[in-house]
């Protein structure tokens, strides 16, 4: 899948986290700031890149603002930002959980 | 016998609220897909939703949620994706006839299918909001062996009788009609929500009300009224202590091969055995009535 515009998802309150993808040739970049970066910084970028890698995303800038969101509510937000930010988008359920 | 007093809706695309609701153990957990949430956050709120119901934090409670009406273009997207999540229960706003139900049903069942979930496993609750599913309700209440209960919303059922809230008068005929239709099916009745969350006093005489109509739980939308609710349909002491007597009567009798029991002079049947065990059973859930 290749990401062909910028998108967002999520929100900036409590317990969630805004992403923002946009397009980006050759790689695969994050950038991550979260008010548990030392406690929970790697899990957090663990779970994007795993939910990326599912949905065949190789190259964009993914930009995480963390507000304490779960691994469940990041992967979610995730998987919104890539399937608005995509041409065509059908969920496949299996590789989403 | 499955408790359903409690039915909590959470808004479908609010993280923190589907991060945190569990530790407030309703009964039912609602995740709610359609009014909760905007148009534009639809697609975010399916897969919030998803990944929450797959979070192992919620032990005997049921989790539902209501999806958005199968005639719009969200509908059946929901569905794919809750039931492939293992939600308990789908809730359908806006039944306003049996076939409502059973197109549910079919394409239930081709999910479960499509995923390898067991056919049958998710169950299914309609929503009634309008004149013409108060009038059906019956038909609605027996339209598929997967309804586990049928919900009024008043809200919507007020607006389509051209009146508004008020003193409960108004939703009467409706209650009724919806309880009984559910009684005939032998499946659960569920009241509205009682949208002034500051109105304990109005909320508690609105629970006692359904509750000796015969409602089995009611629509909640703040935790506050969880507790509220759960001890206003506590059994008192003193029913516990006649209903302990009556199961213990019936059981002294079924040992001695009795088909009629008695006790203090009156005769037990099952459905006084019966009632006797749900007492006992909300006892046990939630205590005794303070």
């Amino acid at each position: 899948m290749k990401i062909v515009r910028e998108a967002l998802a999520g929100t900036l309150e409590s317990s969630d986290l805004m992403v923002r993808i946009t397009p980006r040739d050759g790689e695969l970049a994050i950038v991550l700031q979260s008010e548990v970066m030392h406690q929970f910084g790697a899990r957090i970028e663990a779970v994007a890149r795993e939910c990326l890698a599912k949905l065949g995303i190789t190259e964009a800038l993914v930009v995480i603002e963390d507000k304490g969101a779960l691994d469940c509510v990041v992967a979610a937000r995730v998987q919104t930002a890539v399937s608005r930010a995509v041409d065509e988008w059908t969920a496949d359920w299996s590789a989403l959980s | 016998m499955r408790l359903r007093r409690s039915m909590l809706f959470l808004p479908g695309a609010n993280a923190a609220m589907l991060s945190t609701a569990f530790v407030f153990k309703p009964d039912t957990i609602m995740f709610d897909l359609e009014d909760a949430v905007s148009l534009r956050e639809k697609d975010a709120a399916r897969m919030l939703v998803f990944h929450a119901l797959q979070m192992p934090v919620y032990g005997d409670m049921e989790t539902a949620v209501r999806i958005n009406p199968l005639s719009t273009p969200f509908g059946l997207k929901d569905l794919e994706a809750v039931v492939r999540a293992g939600v308990d229960v789908v809730r359908l706003p806006k039944t306003d006839t049996a076939d409502d139900v059973r197109a549910l049903e079919a394409e239930v069942e081709r999910i479960e299918r499509d995923c390898g979930r067991e056919v049958g496993s998710t169950k299914l609750m309609a929503a009634i909001e309008s004149a013409s599913g108060v009038v059906n309700a019956v038909a609605i209440a027996t339209s598929s062996k997967r309804l586990v209960g049928i919900a009024l919303a008043g809200f919507d059922y007020v607006m389509d009788m051209q009146t508004e809230r008020g003193d409960g008068s108004e939703l009467f005929y409706a209650r009724c009609a919806v309880l009984h239709a559910a009684r005939f099916a032998k499946i659960d009745a569920f009241d509205v929500v009682f949208s002034d969350v500051n109105d304990d006093a109005g909320f508690l005489k609105e629970v006692d009300l359904i509750r000796r109509l015969g409602f089995n739980g009611k629509s909640l939308i703040n935790p506050r009224q969880i507790d509220l609710l759960h001890n206003a349909f506590a059994p008192t002491q003193e029913e516990v202590d006649y209903s302990r007597r009556v199961v213990a009567a019936a059981e002294q009798g079924e040992k001695q091969g009795l088909g009629v029991v008695s006790l203090n002079g009156k005769m037990i049947d099952a459905p006084v055995i019966e009632h006797a065990r749900v007492v006992l059973r909300r006892a046990e859930a939630s205590g005794v009535r303070q």
